[in-house]
Parts: structure tokens; sequence; C-alpha cells
């Protein structure tokens, strides 16, 4: 018997590992279905990682290297290529593994499978189907994992952190990218990234969205909704990142529809309180660094729970994003005396306003705030007191 | 000097190939294509249909239930997969609810004697997922899921097991028939053969018209779009739930498939081109919305894939079979096709009267095991490593479909063929170890280069 199963081993989940590990847990395995650690950032060629955990700024591959190195160190059990299929109830994971399927049990399980891009399908773009219609993840992989490239002149999609980032890859790697297509107003990633294209000398068409993808063999070009034709021999779609939550879904787990990911308490438990989830599979997007770190205090509160120390999950409180918000995370609280951590919170379209937490009508918390889609909004639960008799509370943005 | 040039490797001709190989022609399958399925036979629901709707006397109808006969009884000796899903027929107003008799009768009257009347409560116990608007429905026991792919996959690799000839990259691009013979040009040399039969699909009447000097028939393309959602929906729906027709189209359908996702589509749009398989925003939202009016758990659902498929149609309803010296030709085969295939391609055979001594000892290939019901390559021990993950897609699989007898001849050919890219991350982990591993397999490869650094 396992004490605690990881599955997943990018940045959240190594520091869950690694966490536990410290905290003295006997038996903590990470299962990945690669052939080697370190999820995302294997494929992320470009700085900057790693500050936060090593103090240095590293490429990504270096970055996953030493995360590796580190969880082989600290006598993490390493299962590579096995790919878990199933969530049982209780800690009981069904395996592929190459020598054939298998089934591990685990008092405790943490879900740490990362986020992966919309493809094209998820966003309903329609037109042809030719070559060369591609997320940023697997750009990078094509560029730093296999040394070959999949276009040269693409139309690239979106400008959130990532599509900079992929833009930054192309540039590297004689791919020469003939606009930037933005849905939005404006750059979606923070004053000054989202100059880069334009320093870089590429076109971008804000409100604007590819209706029609052309081409037959390969792209030929894409027409967008106002008529422009493009011409190009790619279409590179970023961001719209997405849970990678699939094991859940298929599970008997609950999954929260806003967020995409496995529904948590403040300690990261699912539903079923054998399980607990951590990183990027709880939320798009955050960065390696802040999934790290997560995966690093969830473990604590599971180093915690193996030791009999989490209150039950009898009683809960249910949050529910309203007005204004695409989701929030936790989805429900454990019943405590001295609420402790963070709600993270996305919104959906650009909002000013009051950002409020309420139980019916009694106002829990309440402060300004300003902010746009795909940031980071924090909201600290310290000092929020929850009556006894609330089994429901609403936290949203009133203009 | 070939007995029988089959042109088009869609799944008429993969099945047509099939049968004058085991009836022991000398048989050449023609497909200007890089790979077989490279038109119509792509994109379709995957249905194996009893006939229970198609017009009662038809070849249609004929050929249909030939082929769902014969493939029951050859399915599990080249391993092609069955999911015995059964139909629901749904009403969902008054003015359907009336067809229902109408189409039960129908249904008896094609000799598919199970099929009968169910109540909403019957519908819904089968289907407690189903949107409880349903007011009544035709249960069809008999129609089954396929894998549309694998099938003709399956077909074609026994006729090139049992002394068949395939020749991908080849478009017919004139020929004589003087003396008994023909003489084709094609785009990679001439062929000589007896009979051409004309399986050529959207290009059906194209083909004839180059041979022949007219054509007899006229493709009008009609355009088809689907929805996949996740295989989180799967267990949302056991059974195909169909609309009540109209004279045009079967109509939007709503089912399962036998690799574990459920289906919308398609839609019936008429066009001009008989390539243009695209697809649009509102059409597909619009289907993503009418299944999940149907199914409501779809709505939230995520969407794994979208395609199109271009059906055949002509200006008539029925198969545009017909024959001429040296000259069979089967045209017009719309979304019934891959259900009557194999019965189509016993009517041509009847229709060419070959004295030719049947094939003793027949080799039966087997295909790889895509359905996810049954038992997967991952299952078993010595894989290497899982390739594509949503689909479970193995190195040894891969491998394998890029050799062999028939190696998949485009990014296409290697999907239909493993299933790679065709889960929900379509590609995002596995696309670029394809293009590593598939380097020099196609002439239209996914990388178009190296990186610089």
């Amino acid at each position: 018997m396992i004490d605690v199963a990881v599955i997943g081993g990018g940045p959240a989940g190594i520091a869950a590992a690694l966490a536990l590990r410290a905290r003295g847990v006997e038996r903590v395995a990470i299962i990945e279905r690669e052939g080697s650690l370190g999820g995302v950032p294997r494929h992320c060629g470009h700085p900057p990682f790693g500050l936060r955990e090593f103090g240095r700024i590293l490429t990504g591959p270096a970055y996953a290297r030493r995360l590796e190195a580190k969880a082989e160190a600290a006598g993490v059990e390493i299962l590579l290529c096995h790919s878990v299929l199933g969530l049982k109830p209780g800690g009981v994971l069904d395996v592929a593994t190459p020598e054939g399927p298998r089934t591990v049990k685990a008092l405790r399980v943490l879900l740490a499978t990362g986020a992966r891009e919309a493809p094209r399908s998820a966003r309903l773009v329609g037109g042809a189907r030719p070559l060369g219609v591609l997320n940023t993840g697997a750009l990078q992989a094509y560029v730093y994992l296999q040394g070959l490239v999949p276009f040269a002149r693409p139309v690239v999609v979106g400008t959130e952190l990532v599509g900079l980032s992929a833009l930054a890859t192309c540039r590297g790697h004689g791919i020469k990218p003939v606009a930037v297509v933005e849905a939005g107003n404006r750059a979606t990633a923070r004053w000054p990234l989202g100059l880069l294209p334009r320093l870089l000398g590429i076109p971008v068409y804000y409100n604007s969205q590819i209706a029609e993808i052309r081409g037959g063999t390969r792209v030929e070009s894409v027409l967008l909704r106002d008529g422009t034709v493009l011409d190009c021999d790619g279409v590179l779609l970023t961001g719209r990142f997405l849970p990678e939550a699939s094991l859940a879904r298929l599970s008997h787990l609950v999954v929260d529809a806003a967020s995409g990911g496995p529904a948590i308490d403040q300690y990261g438990r699912c539903s079923d309180a054998a399980y607990f989830a951590a990183g990027n599979l709880l939320r798009p997007i955050e960065t390696a660094g802040w999934s790290f770190r997560e995966g690093w205090t969830i473990a604590d509160y599971i180093a915690d729970d193996l030791a009999g120390g989490l209150p039950s999950t009898e009683g809960g409180v249910e949050v529910v994003a309203g007005e204004g918000l695409k989701f929030v995370v936790p989805q429900r609280l454990t019943r405590v005396t001295q609420l402790r951590g963070l709600m993270q919170l996305r919104v959906n379209a650009p909002v000013s306003g009051q950002l409020r937490v309420r139980a019916g009508d009694e106002m829990l918390a309440c402060q300004h705030i300003s902010t746009r889609p795909e940031r980071r909004i924090l909201l600290d639960m310290d000092g929020i007191k929850i009556p006894p008799e609330v089994s429901r509370i609403v936290v949203d943005i009133a203009p | 000097m070939f007995d029988v040039a089959v042109v088009g490797g869609g799944v008429v001709g993969c099945a047509v190939a099939r049968r004058f190989t085991l009836q022991g022609a000398r048989v050449v399958l023609l497909e200007k294509g890089a790979d077989i399925l490279s038109g119509a036979s792509k994109g379709n629901s995957a249905i194996l249909h009893t006939g229970f709707d198609a017009p009662p006397g038809s070849l249609e109808l004929a050929c249909m239930q030939a082929g769902y006969t014969e493939y029951l009884e050859i399915r599990d000796r080249l391993r092609l997969p069955l999911l015995e899903s059964g139909a629901i027929v749904c009403a969902w107003s008054e003015e359907e609810l009336a067809k229902l008799p109408g189409i039960l009768a129908q249904a008896h009257g094609n000799g598919v004697a199970a099929a009968r009347m169910v109540t909403p409560g019957e519908i819904l116990a089968r289907e407690p997922n189903l949107s409880a608007r349903v007011l009544g429905g035709v249960l069809v026991p008999g129609e089954h899921l396929i894998d549309p792919w694998s099938a003709p996959l399956a077909y074609v690799l026994q006729a090139l097991a049992n002394g068949a000839e395939v020749r991908r990259n080849t478009e017919v691009t004139g020929g004589a028939f003087a003396g008994g013979a023909w003489r084709l040009e094609t785009s990679a040399g001439p062929v000589a053969c007896g009979t051409v039969i004309n399986c050529a699909g959207l290009f059906g009447n194209t083909l004839e018209a180059l041979l022949t000097g007219a054509a007899d028939f006229t493709i009008k393309p009609r355009k088809g779009q689907f929805v996949v959602f996740d295989k989180a929906a799967a267990r949302l729906l056991r059974s195909i739930i169909l609309p009540v027709p109209t004279e045009r189209t079967k109509g939007i359908v709503v089912t399962p498939t036998v690799f574990g996702n459920v289906l919308v589509g398609p839609t019936a749009e008429e066009q001009d081109s008989r390539t243009d398989a695209g697809t649009d925003e509102a059409t597909l939202r619009m289907l993503a919305e009418k299944g999940a009016e149907i199914l409501p758990g779809l709505a939230g659902m995520g969407i794994t894939a979208i395609y199109a498929g271009i059906r055949p149609a002509t200006e008539r309803k029925e198969y545009r079979v017909r024959q001429a010296p040296g000259y069979i030709a089967l045209g017009g085969i719309r979304s019934t096709g891959l259900t009557a295939a194999l019965g189509l391609a016993q009517h041509a055979w009847g229709l060419y009267a070959g004295a030719q001594q049947p094939v003793a000892n027949l080799i039966w290939p087997q295909v790889p095991v895509l359905a996810e019901h049954g038992a997967r390559d991952w299952q078993s021990p010595g894989y290497g490593e899982v390739i594509c993950h949503c689909e479970m897609v193995t190195s040894r699989e891969i491998e394998a479909a890029l050799r062999g007898p028939l190696p998949a001849g485009d990014y296409g050919g290697l999907k239909r063929r493993t299933r790679a890219g065709m889960g929900r991350c379509q590609g995002f982990y596995c696309n670029a170890r394809l293009a590593e591993l598939s380097a020099g397999c196609f002439a239209a490869p996914l990388a178009v280069g190296g990186a610089h650094d």
C-alpha cells in the first residue's frame, strides 16, 4: 500500500511529493504517463522558471530536470510511462503500464494533471481541416523535443502570456508569424508584454476572430470575420487553457463546470476525501512557480490528514461564483473556527466594482476590484466568519 | 492484365475489391488519394443499419440487408467491432408522433420484425438521460454501431492478402474500351483490365463521363457536419437516437460511437463542391444545442472533434447502379453505404457474372481493435509507450500502422488506423511525437522542416 499517490509529475505534483517526503511520509509515488518527469516546462525552452523554487532563473527544460533530480534524491517512487485510467472510491487507481494493467492503492491520492490549451474543436473554429492547426503546447514539443517545425508562416490566435511565449518560440526557430488575431480590443497579457507583437513587427488584428480556415493538404489562408484573408501555412491557437480533468470527469468525483477542475475545499480535498487536487488542474491558468507552491501547500494538508489532523467535511459550505465571476476555487469550505487561505477567482470580461462575499443578505467581506480576464485574483479568507446556519455563500462583483 | 479495375477506395470500392478477389478475379483498386477513405467515406455516422426505413423493394434495402448480414458473418474473423446499441426513432412533436405507425409499418414491411412502438416511459427507462419531452418512439433493436474506418480497411486488407493489388495516388484520367478490354490512363501509368467498376463516389459521374462519353447521373454533393462530444458524455446514452426522417434526409442523429464518444449530426447541406468539407461555427453551435435539447447532459460537455462529410447524392434518391459492356457503376451511394457496401459488392459480382473459381483457403487478416469496449493494444504488455494519451494509442500500434501491406498514406490515414490525435486534446500532447514517428512516411509530412536554433 502506497501512502500517497501523486498523479502527474509536473511542478505541482513534484512539489507535493517533495513536501510529503519532507514531512516524513514514507511511501510517496509519482505516477507519470510520460517517459520523464517535469510536465509542461519540459518543452518550454525559455526562461523564466525556478526563481521561487531554486532562487535562479532557468529555462523550462533545465527547471524540469532539477525537479526530477530533487524527486529522485528525496526518495520518491517514480512510476514513468504509467497512465492512470480510472479513479475508484477510496484511493484505488486503474493504471496502464507497459508491463500490463495494474491496480494501485493509496491512502491518499493527489491529482495534479495540469492543464492544456483548448483545441480547434472546442473553439468551434470552422473551415477545412488541413495540416498545420496546432496549440502552443504542440508547437513547443515540435521545436524543443523533436527539433522540428510544423509550419513556417502561421497566424497566431490569442494574446495571453502563452501566445507571446509562442511568438518568442517562433522567432527563435525560424518561424515567421504573419499576424496575431485577438478577439478582445487589447492584449490579454499585461503591459508591456502585450507590446511584443508590435516590437517584432507582427500586425495584430484586435476585435477579430477566424471565421474559416482554408486549405487542402496544408493551411493556405484564414478568413477573418470582417472578410480579411490572411495567407499563411498554419494556425497557432494559443491559450484558453482547460484543466486536464478527464480522469475526474470519468470518475465519481464532483467536477466544477465553472473552473473545469474537480471541486475542492480549502485543503484541496475533493468530494471523495481520499482525493486531493492541486496545480493547474484546479483552474486555468497559473505559472509553474504558483503550481509548485500550491502543490507544496496542499501536500502539507495531506500530511496533516494522514496524521488525523484535518477537520471532517461534514456540514461544509458551498461557495458559488456569482455575477461577474467565471469561477471560484475552492468551491466548498470545510467549517472551521478560523478560516485561512486564499480564494482564487477569474472574470469573463473586464470589470471594475465591489468584490463581495455574501451569505444571503449578509455581507461577509467586500473590497474594490478592477480587473480583466485571465488575471490572477485572490481573496484572503482570513477573518471571514461564516454564520453557523449558512450552508451557501456567494462571491460576486457588484458594479 | 486485370479482370477488374475498381476505381475508388472508399467503403464501396474496398468491399467490391474484396468480393471480386474472393471470387477469384484478378483485381486492382485504383485510388487517387494518398490513402483509402479519402472522400465521402471518411465522414459518416458509423451506424450499421437494418434498413427499417429504406424504400421498400429498393436495391438500397436489399444491399443494406445483405451487407448487414455479411458484416455479422465476417466480423469476428476480421476482428471488427459491433456495439449492439439499438436505435429509437423519437417523436418530439404531435406531428412526428403521428408518423410513428407508418415508420413501424415500413419497418415490418422491410422485414425488420423486431421493431416495435415504445412509450415515453419505456424510452426513459432505457435512456434515463434523454429529454423527458419525448412523446413516443419506435425501437429498432437491430441498429448497431461499428467502426467506419476499420471495416473498409479490413475489406481491402483481405483483398490484398488474397491477391488483389491496391494502387494509391493513382487517378484515372482517361480510358478506351476495345476488343473486350480497357486501357485506362492514370496519373501513375496505364492499367489494362476487362471491366471497370466505378466506385468513385463523389466523382462517380465525372469518371463515367470520362470513360463512356456521358454520365447517366449527376452528383449533387450534400454536406453533413458533425460534433463529437467528450468520452465523459458516453455514459449519458446507450442507444442511437434517431429523428423522424423527412423526405430528404434521415435528420440529426444523437448516437454513441464505438470509440466511446457521443456524436451529433449530420446536417444536410446541398453544395456544388465535391471536396469542400468545411464546417462553420454557427452550424456546429446549432448541432451542439440540438444535441443538448435531446440529451440535456450534453450541455457544457467538452467537444472533442468537429468534422464534415460529403455524401454523393444524385438528382434521384435511389442508388445509381448500372451496367454496360465492361462497365459497372455503383453511384449515388449515400449515408447507407457503410452498411450496404458488402451487399453492393455481392450485387456487383452478380452483375459481372464471372466464371472464375473462388479462392480456396481464404486468408483472414485482422485489423487493430480500436473500439472502446474491445481489448485495446495497451491492455497487452510490451506495447512500448503510450503516444496518444487521450485515445490510449501505443507506439506499437503507430509502428504497425506505418508498416504492413497497406501503410497509412497520410496523417488522416494514420488517425483512422489508430485513433492517434482524435481525442479530446486533438494532438496537443502527441502531434509532435507523431511527426517524429511518421517522418519519411507521408508525401505530406506533419513537420515542414527542422527547427533552427
